[in-house]
């Protein structure tokens, strides 16, 4: 705050609690005796008229101390410009004294967290409390509090991971993001209704599920050139890039003809968003900890 | 001065009321027009694109600063959950600001980035599905209605002439740029770069 402006709020606040102090002063009446008066305001209505009787003194002193508890904090609080106040209150370093509070409370524990191998962590019921904390406040939402998933969002209590269930994966996972991305029609955008239906056929026929086993073989030859180079020839997936295995029970979008063919039509496109730059390494670590005892 | 003074001239009585509470405005407000901490960007902040101001009109016009505050205080609790805290000179390119007063929901100063964009569309078609216990109204309308961008290049050049940088170029592009959008396209845009200027561990 430039000195202009500074002077200007000092004067102006000062300015007004005297001006409150010498209002109060100059309109009191005699208080010499606590009587009522028969003085009048001049005002008559109906007869009724209106008693001009001087403050109460509880009232009255109950004023000045309100301009005295101003002029005290004043002097204690930054109230007037640049003046920071005897007390060198601020909001920011409010914040950070009752940062460096939990950091001292809560820091031990979390370097001791945080350096343990997150196989390790997995067995320690107290990480493990806090883990599930954690995950509350920041997975859940998607995830689910008990992180079943839903649909689009994986389930992580299970052993099928889109990105890999080592500690390393799910660290990774965590620090960084994931960002999955299937085109529409895969590889072959001029993709045919009829070779949609066919390779959807061909889907589910991994799980032994083809409406039609003319169309799932006809769908062979469409599934090597438009989705094999992710899914894999034998359709196992890629877990390098996240493309799931289409062979097994687990669908994250859905395992019945109808959402197959529309994933197929449109592709899928999602974001694990990353939470290396809101969490710290600590939190993560114990994070990574608590996904990986959901499953094992 | 007599009371009845006072009591008896109203344009007297007038100008003691409006210096009487005008001391408040003065002494805390009117500085701060000329403040640098609430004049200046901070660094990095770039004027909303065509289809996040489009998205942050929606947000408006469904009420959601109503429920949802764009605040963060400075207060451990609150960067804890939501990040760091919010500063002056991130709101400068806001008219009006959207900080609101009442947290029936999260604050969304910083939500940007936080969920993906499937779980935000998700979220506004029907809350429910992805957060059981919330009572958010669900917006399917969001999901039909395309975006109205008769009006995009005049609100950015309103915005400029009120000091907003936009270029020429991006209120020449704005229209095309939001043509045949659904709504909810925009506002999931605006959500996803709420406070991401400002990033910090917490």
């Amino acid at each position: 705050m430039s000195t202009f402006w500074s002077i200007w709020v000092s004067v102006i606040v000062l300015g007004t609690i005297f001006g409150c102090w010498w209002l109060l002063l100059a309109t009191r009446k005699s208080q010499t005796t606590d009587t009522e008066t028969d003085r009048t305001t001049g005002h008559s209505f109906d007869g009724i008229e209106e008693l001009d009787n001087p403050l109460p003194k509880w009232w009255f002193y109950l004023f000045i101390a309100t301009c005295v508890f101003s002029l005290g904090y004043l002097a204690l609080y930054p109230g007037l410009g640049n003046f920071k106040g005897l007390l060198g209150w601020t909001s920011y370093n409010q914040w950070e004294a009752e940062v460096q509070q939990a950091e001292a409370r809560y820091g031990e524990l979390y370097a001791e967290f945080g350096d343990t191998p997150v196989v390790e962590l997995a067995e320690n019921e107290d990480a493990m409390k806090m883990g599930q904390r954690l995950f509350a406040n920041n997975c859940s939402v998607c995830h689910g509090s008990a992180g079943r998933g839903s649909l689009g969002f994986p389930n992580l209590t299970d052993d099928d991971w889109l990105y890999g269930g080592e500690p390393e994966n799910i660290l990774t996972t965590l620090r960084q993001g994931r960002n999955g991305n299937m085109p529409a029609k895969g590889m072959m955008p001029n993709m045919t209704s009829d070779q949609v239906d066919q390779v959807v056929n061909y889907v589910l026929s991994f799980s032994d599920r083809a409406k039609d086993p003319e169309a799932a073989k006809a769908g062979e030859a469409v599934f090597a050139q438009a989705c094999s180079a992710c899914h894999g020839s034998d359709g196992k997936g890629n877990q390098a890039m996240g493309a799931p295995n289409l062979t097994d029970d687990t669908w994250l979008y859905g395992s019945t003809y109808g959402w197959i063919k529309e994933t197929v039509m449109n592709g899928r496109q999602n974001q694990m968003p990353a939470q290396g730059e809101r969490l710290s390494e600590d939190q993560i670590q114990i994070l990574a900890a608590y996904v990986y005892s959901l499953s094992n | 001065m007599k009371h009845e003074i006072v009591e008896k001239n109203l344009g007297l009585m007038i100008v003691l009321i409006i210096l009487t509470i005008s001391g408040g405005f003065l002494a805390e407000v009117v500085p701060l027009f000329f403040s640098k901490d609430t004049n200046e960007p901070v660094e990095g902040l770039e004027p909303l694109s065509a289809l996040e101001l489009e998205g942050r009109d929606i947000y408006i016009r469904e009420g959601c600063h109503v429920c949802h505050t764009q605040q963060i205080r400075p207060f451990r609790a609150e960067t804890e959950r939501y990040g760091h805290y919010s500063v002056a000179g991130e709101f400068v390119y806001d008219r009006p600001f959207l900080w609101g007063s009442k947290r029936t929901g999260p604050d969304l100063a910083r939500v940007g980035g936080r969920y993906s964009d499937a779980w935000q569309r998700q979220h506004l078609y029907d809350p429910r599905s992805v957060v059981p216990e919330s009572n958010m109204p669900a917006f399917p309308w969001l999901f039909e209605n395309r975006v109205n961008h008769a009006d995009t290049a005049a609100k950015m050049t309103t915005l400029q002439t009120l000091g907003v940088p936009y270029s020429d170029e991006q209120i020449a592009e704005a229209a095309a740029e939001v043509e045949g959008k659904f709504e909810i396209e925009a506002l999931v845009a605006y959500l996803q770069q709420l406070g991401t200027v400002i990033s910090e561990k917490r």
